[in-house]
């Protein structure tokens, strides 16, 4: 990584963590960590499972949320407050101020996953008094929930590359909606016939599917994750995430700015 | 000075408003008590709510068995004779997680017994436990539940024999699955069958409930078999003498017995005016079926969550 695109993910980083909106999203993912303690006490036999299943929803939604309202406005706020003239005035290329803009704002979701995480193991010590061997499962799916966010963070900035921030951010949720449906959608096409057929089975691999990436209630009930499974996930939300990078620097290389 | 008063004025209407609010809305509740009460379950489709859940169908499922929990508490409660909503609710909570234990233990527990005990519906409790059976093949204690129901609100000994053979042959099946098959299948309905049956839930649960019941259930046998053996020995007397003892005390004494027998929690037992042996304090064992004064009409088992 050259030192240009490290400048920018650091100041990305540094203008994310100022935001008092992120905060208060951390806030309230602890909060809810925290009741899933109260939700399991009112009901019988499932107090581990409800702080897990709670717990890492609560990451990932927060986490999604964060993505996409501070990922949509990387790009279209350098723009507003005339700062991406300034920065392009420098030596630095447009691909390199998108991958640096991504770059920090993956970094500034690993560091609220680390400590959202830390939430989930407080409630999960509180409520079963110690870790046992599967419990390190959970590493898993949070690992797997990181990988969501690279996807949402590489979209967001995709669709902010050439639309409007609210555009952007239905855009980017429309789109998470959908990932989740992703498998649904391979059953619709093998439901259909002809042009439907094709467009469905494209339309189902061209979406980011966050079903694959979901092992939250897997982990809850203590099951173990086959390593393949972990090793293509990696790869399929890697290339997914370059990408969709791929396609933000193309539209952005192209974009008039004037 | 006027800014001062607007702020007073504002805080006084605040907490006025709000005050009377409240007591209007505890006024409204009051009133349509019946309409808060009603059983409503907006979404009653597995399939939808795992499609709207985004993929989060485990945090779903905990959240319906919660629901399902508290309808079942707060009916029980209340004594209802109707639990409509409860098995809609168990069967959406074990759809979207098939895996959740929980849900067809203690589900089949609320739907099987009769009403106000539970929804008095055995059928959808088998039917539920062998869902849950289909999806956890290698859980003992799901076939040990299901031969249960079949057990005691059916009474279909054969089936229960089955089923517990069934389960005998899952990976750390509990030693007395193999005992509870061969003896259903040939002394259903007997005590020793059902003390077999408690002992093993007492021995396998860490649940308090769980192990509380069992016991209660344990102590109430005991004391069933003791009242028709002392009132067989009471029958003699009678016989012999021509009148039935007038205490336990003359009857441990015509014995030969050093002291009075007593229930499992040290009371001794107690002779009526008609020579009926009676436990002294049946409100301390529910599910005792002998015993008890003409009339008495048995409360609710209490239990103590903390004691074991």
């Amino acid at each position: 990584m050259n030192a240009r695109i490290g400048y920018i993910a650091h100041n990305t980083f540094r203008e994310a963590v100022r935001d008092r909106v992120l905060y208060n999203l951390i806030a309230f993912a602890l909060l809810i960590s925290a009741a899933a303690i109260l939700v399991g006490q009112i009901s019988i036999d499932v107090e581990r499972l409800v702080v897990i299943n709670l717990g890492l929803t609560a990451v990932s939604l927060f986490g999604i949320v964060i993505a996409i309202f501070i990922g949509i406005g990387l790009v279209s706020k350098e723009i507003e407050k005339r700062t991406l003239y300034t920065v392009l005035s420098r030596p630095v290329r447009r691909w390199e101020f998108i991958v640096g803009k991504f770059c920090g704002l993956a970094g500034t979701l690993v560091v609220n996953t680390f400590f959202m995480a830390i939430g989930v193991f407080g409630s999960l010590v509180y409520v079963a008094h110690k870790f046992s061997r599967p419990d390190a499962w959970i590493l898993v799916a949070l690992y797997f929930i990181v990988l969501e966010f690279l996807i949402i963070c590489s979209l967001s900035l995709l669709f902010s590359s050439f639309s409007s921030p609210l555009l952007s951010a239905v855009f980017a949720f429309s789109l998470f909606a959908i990932g989740s449906f992703a498998n649904d959608l391979r059953g619709f096409a093998r439901l259909t016939h002809g042009v439907a057929r094709w467009f469905a089975i494209g339309s189902a691999y061209l979406v980011p599917n966050f079903s694959a990436l979901n092992v939250v209630n897997v982990v809850a009930h203590q099951k173990p994750i086959a390593g393949q499974l972990i090793l293509e996930n990696t790869l399929y939300a890697l290339l997914y995430t370059v990408g969709a990078l791929s396609g933000a620097v193309l539209i952005f290389e192209r974009r008039n700015l004037k | 000075m006027r800014s001062r008063r607007t702020t007073i004025f504002a805080t006084v209407t605040l907490v006025l408003s709000m005050t009377v609010s409240v007591f209007l809305l505890r006024n409204i509740d009051r009133m349509r008590t019946d309409n808060t009460d009603e059983d409503v379950l907006y979404i009653d489709s597995p399939k939808l709510i795992r499609k709207a859940s985004l993929g989060f169908d485990g945090l779903m499922a905990c959240i319906y068995w919660t629901r399902a929990v508290q309808y079942f508490g707060a009916r029980h409660f209340v004594r209802a004779q109707t639990y409509n909503e409860l098995a809609p609710l168990l069967e959406i909570t074990t759809a979207l997680d098939p895996n959740l234990v929980p849900a067809y233990e203690f589900g089949a527990s609320f739907l099987a017994p009769a009403p106000p005990e539970g929804a008095g519906e055995p059928k959808r409790a088998v039917q539920l436990m062998e869902y849950g059976i289909a999806h956890n093949p290698d859980n003992w204690r799901l076939y040990y539940n299901l031969g249960f129901v079949y057990y005691t609100e059916l009474k279909d000994y054969k089936h229960a024999s089955e089923i517990f053979e069934r389960g005998s042959h899952t990976p750390n099946a509990h030693p007395a699955m193999k005992v509870l098959a061969a003896r259903m299948a040939e002394n259903g309905g007997d005590v020793t069958t059902a003390r077999i049956l408690w002992s093993a839930t007492y021995q396998s649960s860490e649940d308090s409930y769980i192990r509380q019941n069992a016991s209660a259930h344990l102590r109430a046998i005991q004391i069933d078999e003791d009242v028709t053996n002392l009132q067989n020995i009471v029958t003699t007397f009678a016989n012999q003498n021509g009148r039935p003892p007038t205490s336990m005390w003359e009857l441990a004494a015509a014995e030969h017995w050093t002291d009075v027998p007593a229930d499992p929690g040290g009371v001794p037992y107690t002779l009526s005016l008609d020579g009926h042996v009676l436990v002294a304090n049946p409100d301390d064992f529910p599910f005792i079926t002998k015993g008890t004064p003409p009339g008495y009409e048995q409360g609710r088992p209490k239990f103590d969550k903390k004691a074991n």
